[in-house]
């Protein structure tokens, strides 16, 4: 009996993977609203002793602009628009274009486009997996690009249901980040 | 024939070779600084000097359009391809692959000598502290990916510093990986040419190599289409404009005149001899303008055109007006004492515009002066002996008697002129404010339509306006610099408080040797970083020992010492530089300051007074270009005032009676005031090249008042109408010129010619004089 529910279990479980795919999470993603979250993120880099630490306010609004606004250690915020990424940091703003700095945007790329549940934007830069359930899902992204891999080797995005909780980056060189969002219910 | 006449006849045609040969070995130019000033100031040469050889003056700024954006931005990538490896193109750029990896070596080798911040105090224990807790913080942030690999060489972040100095504010769009316009619809290429703006067969053949790049490259996707603009562009356009105007106008000129001339002659004997002084004057014109200036401008060609219609009147006067019975020795002493006066009215009312102080107007002064003299002599000397036996041309003296009684009959012919004189005067009193244009755009052939493309593409490329620019002088590179970099600090306080958008400064590319020398003396000995770096590094997360290339690079910085002009040769840094520091024709060097907006210009003129620069200016070049152009303007109206003042001597001195002068002198006054009046009713203002159709007018009109004031009969009334007919003709041909210099002095002639006849035969009826021939 209980051999049986195994082998059931056995042969669920593949198909229950497949069942929740990349197409489903990103179905959940997609959105119209504006979405708010507090970030906590962790840089460990392999030049420094200790890891740093910031954390400020994330928001999204559909279907492409991304604000990142740091209120520690210090002041700043980078926000994106389309192409154009407008950064302010001790009192000196500056615009740049994404598409000169493919490595920054590679990485603004990765989170926009999971944000805005932009399956088909994401996949012209990455090729995406996911594991786990709705409850419970995490998206693996690599570069599709191999230039793109000095930048970025991959990138985990974790979360639940529509909500994205955690964003993993690794680099080539083996610094890596971590951001932890809490969202703000409006 | 007479052996005078035989000596004549070798002189002629030795001379005409002599021409010939000079003109075979002449440089046609069409740019339009031949427009701008003989004599400028030390301030307006350096505006001529960037404007004709300036680094400006070399940019061509190529458009793709059409086809899809990913078809555009291979095109884009094939032609700087092409281009880059072409002999005429010194750099091209389309944003593609513009990592600068070069440049950011070389900025990496020297930061330490470019940046601005390197003080002693920096390299101090509490200066690295705040300094490298500063990089430590940028880590941290976003833009940290961007400077991590260099951290451990540059912990104080210098390269961060000068990078950040000589980022244009605000780069191009991109599309599919090159520039574009905002857009998208447009791929951009930034092309410069070896050869300066100025040397207009060379900027053609960059335009044909960048044609033929987009042909190469676009051959697969229709539809695409290449736009170009730079200022040697517009030269070559302007040239190539002036080129198809000119072999259009001189054909129908031809025509028409031959037309004209073949159906009062009845005679193609006669048409082709009355064509020997024209040609001869062309000939001797161009070759004297060539010899005078070293080159012949496409404008002088254009106003060439007309001399068919002045010159080939002394050829009708000496057929129409010589007594078939008594020859041409006859017409010689009767008439040419006349045309000898008329001859030297115009050459006095030319001469003005060799004094204009403008190349352009010298070259047409000379060329009028040499072309009318060549004219008149060959028919003086020349033409008479090679009339055959039984030259014979149908006789006219009846339509002149028809026209010398139509005249006759008009009542108070006098006060009809006044009237109209007045008149005229009275318009131009109400439209005095708006008679004469002081633009220099007014003399610009090119159209508006490519000019707004011009605009479009810089603004798409954020090239600064280059309207409003510091320029400072030195007798060297090094002094020029330094000059600069004092003038910077004012300007750095300026842009602090608001005032200044911001500047560029050659400074930022290549320091003076002193500034670098200063910065390098700043930089502590390896024994004296160790111990304080260690000190500074306390409590923060990151050990010495990671930054020992930081230690070997300030070492290496001061062995390496200053960087020199060639250590950034062929770079973007050059490039830079290029247009910011420049020698002038005068050898002085000169360093430009861009100012961006907002611009307070009162505080930046106030900064200039206490910055101690010696020779700094501010340049509003629109504005300068325009005063330079009012200047010379005003310059050419006193010389023309000069001309007539000379003409009215000529006169006193050949007649020797003030009321025959006056008699001469009103159809000329009344025909100017009426032509002027004309564009001032019309809404035209007037240019410079009105100016010198004004003068046209009293060159031809003195011949025509002085031929009645000598007294007429029948056949001279014809021969005066006959030649007045082929001005209008061909002068009216020249008024159909889309070229508005050739244009302005068209209209201005044709008008001018008529009116000045009517006005001739008005104001001295055409009488029967029994003394035609004994009086000068």
């Amino acid at each position: 009996m209980i051999g049986r529910s195994v082998l059931f279990a056995c042969l669920l479980l593949p198909a229950a993977a497949q069942a929740y795919g990349v197409q489903e999470l990103f179905q959940s993603l997609a959105g119209d609203k504006p979405r708010h979250a507090t970030f906590q993120e962790k840089k460990t880099i392999a030049l420094l002793d200790k890891p740093v630490e910031s954390s400020g306010e994330l928001v999204f609004t559909p279907p492409a602009r991304l604000e990142k606004r740091t209120s520690k250690p210090r002041t700043e915020s980078i926000v994106v628009e389309g192409d154009i990424a407008t950064i302010e940091r001790g009192g000196k703003r500056q615009t740049l274009r994404l598409s000169q700095y493919p490595g920054v945007a590679v990485l603004i790329d990765s989170i926009r486009s999971t944000l805005a549940g932009d399956l088909k934007a994401l996949t012209k830069t990455y090729s995406a997996a996911v594991a786990g359930d709705a409850a419970l899902w995490r998206l693996t992204l690599r570069p599709i690009d191999p230039s793109l891999g000095t930048f970025v080797e991959h990138i985990e995005i974790a979360g639940s249901k529509g909500q994205v909780r955690t964003v993993e980056i690794f680099q080539a060189d083996g610094d890596r980040s971590v951001m932890t969002l809490t969202p703000i219910e409006p | 024939m007479s052996t005078r006449a035989r000596t004549a006849l070798a002189i002629w045609i030795v001379a005409l070779a002599i021409a010939g040969w000079q003109i075979a070995h002449t440089r046609f130019v069409a740019d339009m600084s031949s427009f701008l000033p003989l004599e400028p100031t030390a301030e307006q040469r350096v505006l001529v000097d960037q404007l004709r050889d300036g680094a400006i003056s070399r940019v061509i700024l190529v458009g793709i359009e059409g086809g899809d954006a990913a078809g555009r931005a291979a095109t884009s990538n094939a032609m700087a391809k092409a281009l880059g490896a072409s002999a005429v193109v010194a750099a091209v750029s389309n944003g593609a692959g513009a990592t600068f990896d070069r440049e950011r070596e070389l900025l990496l080798e020297y930061r330490y000598v470019l940046s601005p911040r390197v003080t002693p105090e920096r390299f101090t224990v509490a200066g690295l502290r705040s300094a490298i807790g500063e990089t430590l913080d940028l880590l941290a942030s976003p833009a940290g990916m961007l400077v991590k690999a260099v951290v451990p060489r540059d912990p104080t972040g210098e390269l961060v510093a000068v990078v950040e100095r000589l980022r244009p504010a605000q780069s191009p769009a991109m599309a599919e990986g090159v520039w574009a316009t905002p857009d998208g619809q447009r791929a951009l290429l930034v092309v410069r040419t070896r050869a300066a703006g100025s040397d207009t067969d060379a900027q053609a053949q960059a335009m044909a190599a960048i044609e033929s790049a987009f042909t190469d490259a676009a051959r697969a996707p229709p539809g695409m289409r290449v736009l170009m603009t730079g200022p040697g562009v517009y030269s070559v356009k302007a040239r190539a404009m002036i080129q198809r105007d000119v072999e259009r106008l001189a054909l129908a000129s031809l025509l028409v005149v031959a037309g004209l001339l073949l159906f009062v002659y009845r005679s193609p004997v006669a048409l082709g001899l009355g064509m020997l002084p024209v040609v001869s004057g062309a000939i001797a014109g161009i070759a004297a303008v060539s010899l005078g200036f070293g080159m012949v401008h496409g404008i002088t060609l254009g106003f060439g055109t007309t001399l068919i219609g002045e010159a080939v009147d002394y050829s009708i006067y000496l057929f129409v007006q010589r007594d078939t019975q008594r020859g041409g020795d006859d017409w010689v002493r009767g008439f040419w004492p006349t045309v000898r006066l008329g001859v030297l009215t115009s050459i006095a009312g030319f001469a003005a515009l060799l004094f204009s102080g403008v190349s352009g107007l010298a070259q047409l002064g000379v060329y009028s002066i040499a072309g009318l003299v060549a004219a008149a002599l060959v028919t003086r000397f020349v033409l008479p002996d090679l009339l055959p036996a039984r030259f014979h041309i149908r006789d006219v003296s009846a339509f002149g008697a028809w026209l010398s009684r139509a005249v006759g009959a008009v009542p108070r012919g006098r006060w009809i002129v006044t009237f109209l004189a007045f008149a005229a005067s009275a318009v131009l009193l109400f439209h005095r404010g708006a008679l004469w244009d002081l633009r220099i755009e007014s003399l610009n052939p090119i159209s508006i339509a490519d000019r707004q493309l011009d605009a479009k593409l810089r603004e798409a490329l954020g090239a600064s306006d280059a309207r409003h620019v510091i320029a400072v002088r030195g007798a060297d590179a090094q002094s020029a610099l330094e000059a600069a970099e004092r003038m910077g600090e004012k300007l750095d306080a300026l842009a602090a408080e608001g005032r200044i958008g911001g500047y560029e400064s050659p400074a930022r590319f290549l320091p003076s040797a002193a500034t670098q020398r200063k910065r390098l003396e700043s930089l502590p000995t390896a024994a004296e970083l160790k111990p304080r770096l260690a000190e500074a590094l306390r409590g923060l997360p990151i050990r010495a020992g990671r930054l020992d290339p930081f230690l070997a690079d300030v070492e290496r910085a001061k062995s390496t010492g200053v960087m020199t002009r060639d250590a950034i040769h062929g770079t973007a840094l050059e490039e830079g530089l290029d247009g910011l520091l420049f020698r002038d024709s005068s050898g002085q060097w000169n360093a430009m300051l861009g100012l961006r907006r907002p611009l307070d210009v009162p505080a930046v003129r106030r900064a200039i007074e206490t910055s101690g620069v010696p020779g700094a200016v501010l340049l509003d070049v629109r504005a300068e270009l325009d005063t330079l152009y009012a200047g010379y303007f005003e310059r050419a109206l006193v010389a023309s005032a000069v001309g007539l003042a000379a003409i009215v001597v000529l006169l006193f001195a050949t007649l020797r009676s003030p009321s025959r002068v006056a008699r001469v002198m009103a159809p000329l006054v009344a025909g100017v005031l009426v032509v002027a009046a004309c564009h001032a009713a019309a809404g035209t203002s007037m240019t410079l090249l009105h100016l010198v159709g004004l003068l046209l007018v009293v060159a031809v009109g003195s011949n025509y008042a002085l031929f009645f004031d000598r007294g007429t009969n029948a056949r001279t009334v014809a021969s005066l109408a006959l030649a007045n007919a082929t001005t209008v003709a061909s002068f009216g041909i020249l008024s159909l010129s889309s070229i508005p210099v050739l244009n302005a002095i068209g209209s201005t002639v044709a008008i001018g010619a008529f009116v000045t006849l009517v006005f001739a035969a008005l104001v001295i009826p055409p009488v029967e004089s029994a003394h035609a021939h004994d009086r000068p």
